[in-house]
């Protein structure tokens, strides 16, 4: 059984995002780096780069295989977690701690389509 | 569609041992046990054990058997001792691949046992039955009731005579020795798909999953299949669907060694005769870039101006050698060592060159 935080919203691809006013801080779920197994990479964008809803932004690699990241909101990033560059391990130790990137929300009612912890726990077995 | 799913006699070992299990060859087969990384390492720096009972044992005799074995496999049997192996294709007319697989020649005259690829057992064993015509011999699909582990890594010597009460240090490299475990037969030999040296042992699936236990009691490492993928690259081995098909030759795939074109005659000869003397359109090659991203099967190998001329057939960020590299499939005015090429990356395109495909030196005792 995967860990699921009560304070977090979660998109159906098993991103998880923590809202700070305008800042949607994005991560990914604790099922989906089990799913992945050891994470050896982390693709990220750069600061000042835009983001869209639901449209890729990076991802993760695992030894075999990749999974695209997709963001759960849209805006502009405002920062990239640059400790995952040397440490991609992070996600698979601390999941919900390891944040991958910032983004300033253009349009913070996106966030009403995301999903709940009960939500997703439906969908994270 | 899983109910179709064929499973070896280590099945249950692998469930109990809590392995991740998926869908290879027609069989449902252990990805990993612990990670993929650690497996790896295990068969480099000790030994590691690979439940490789999905792969096919066919065999052929009778009198006639050298010369049909001849006939539509590209390596020279001629030249085998009993007990010695060699490694070939058999090839369509065109020289596209039926199949990459190994030839023993059994201590019995007039015998071969013919090792082949899981996913492709039934397609080889009705393309000899078809090729047969003409040929005194008989040709027996024995797959069923054969099992197979492989013991891979440079301790593997040492746990496996232990193991067996066998003295190897006599056994080289592609070289085969038969035994009996419960009143039947087995055999041992030195071949493997790693890069390391090392074991298989077929037997029958009930002493195979005797010998899997006592193995494990040995301290060997379980392995999946996550990791007999990664190691084998490194190694430079190819993977039949991935560098090697019914579309690419052994020519284009850099094997030509293996294809003995001064044999009279085999299935394929003329098709690869005429593309050693006109050349290829694509070959090939191994590519290292200098980041972290992986390439990997399906992404598009670019020129500078973004022109496709080629496509990734296996990559890894490799676990042994901490670097992105590729087997890629290019128009061969591409595959000289050296030349740069790029791979578009999802988004980005990374600059990289071409290299030996063998990444990884090898460490047989031969």
């Amino acid at each position: 059984m995967s860990k699921i935080l009560e304070d977090l919203l979660y998109s159906e691809s098993h991103e998880w995002v923590k809202v700070d006013g305008n800042i949607a801080i994005i991560g990914v779920s604790d099922f989906a780096q089990e799913e992945m197994g050891d994470i050896t990479y982390v693709d990220v964008p750069s600061e000042g780069d835009t983001v869209t809803k639901e449209e890729d932004f990076g991802a993760l690699e695992s030894v075999k295989a990749s999974s695209e990241l997709y963001s759960p909101v849209s805006g502009e990033v405002v920062a990239v977690n640059e400790e995952l560059e040397d440490k991609p391990e992070l996600i698979n130790e601390d999941p919900y701690g390891a944040w991958i990137i910032k983004v300033k929300m253009s349009d913070s009612s996106e966030l009403d389509s995301l999903l709940t912890a009960a939500a997703y726990e439906e969908i994270a077995k | 569609m899983d109910n179709q799913l064929k499973t070896t006699c280590l099945h249950g070992e692998h469930v109990a041992l809590g392995a991740k299990m998926s869908p290879f060859a027609g069989f449902d087969m252990p990805i990993q046990y612990s990670s993929i990384t650690a497996e790896h390492n295990a068969v480099r720096n000790a030994a590691g054990i690979f439940d490789v009972s999905h792969m096919g044992e066919i065999f052929v005799n009778g009198p006639q058997a050298t010369e049909f074995v001849n006939h539509i496999f590209t390596n020279d049997v001629r030249t085998l001792v009993p007990g010695q192996i060699l490694y070939g294709m058999m090839l369509y007319p065109d020289g596209g691949t039926v199949d990459d697989l190994l030839v023993y020649k059994e201590f019995a005259p007039d015998a071969y046992l013919l090792v082949v690829n899981a996913a492709n057992i039934d397609k080889d064993y009705e393309w000899m039955l078809r090729n047969a015509e003409g040929f005194e011999v008989g040709i027996l699909n024995d797959s069923d009731n054969w099992g197979q582990v492989a013991v891979q890594g440079p301790a593997s010597e040492q746990i496996v005579g232990k193991v067996l009460g066998m003295d190897l240090s006599g056994l080289s490299f592609y070289h085969f020795a038969d035994f009996e475990l419960y009143g039947k037969r087995a055999i041992i030999s030195r071949t493997g798909y790693t890069g390391e040296d090392g074991f298989e042992i077929y037997a029958t699936p009930e002493a195979i999953v005797d010998l899997w236990r006592t193995f494990l009691a040995a301290g060997v490492v379980p392995c999946g299949l996550g990791c007999r993928d990664t190691l084998r690259f490194e190694a430079g081995l190819p993977l039949y669907g991935d560098e090697l098909s019914a579309e690419i030759s052994p020519v284009m795939a850099g094997l030509s060694m293996f294809c003995k074109l001064d044999k009279e005659e085999f299935i394929g000869k003329d098709a690869l005769v005429k593309q050693k003397a006109e050349g290829v359109a694509r070959k090939l090659v191994g590519i290292e870039i200098a980041d972290k991203a992986i390439p990997r099967a399906g992404y598009p190998v670019v020129t500078d101006d973004g022109t496709q001329i080629g496509v990734v057939t296996t990559g890894y960020h490799s676990i042994s050698l901490d670097k992105s590299i590729c087997f890629a499939l290019v128009d061969s005015a591409f595959a000289p060592l050296g030349t740069a090429v790029n791979i578009q990356i999802r988004h980005k395109v990374f600059p990289g060159t071409t290299v030996k495909k063998r990444f990884y030196q090898t460490n047989y005792k031969k």
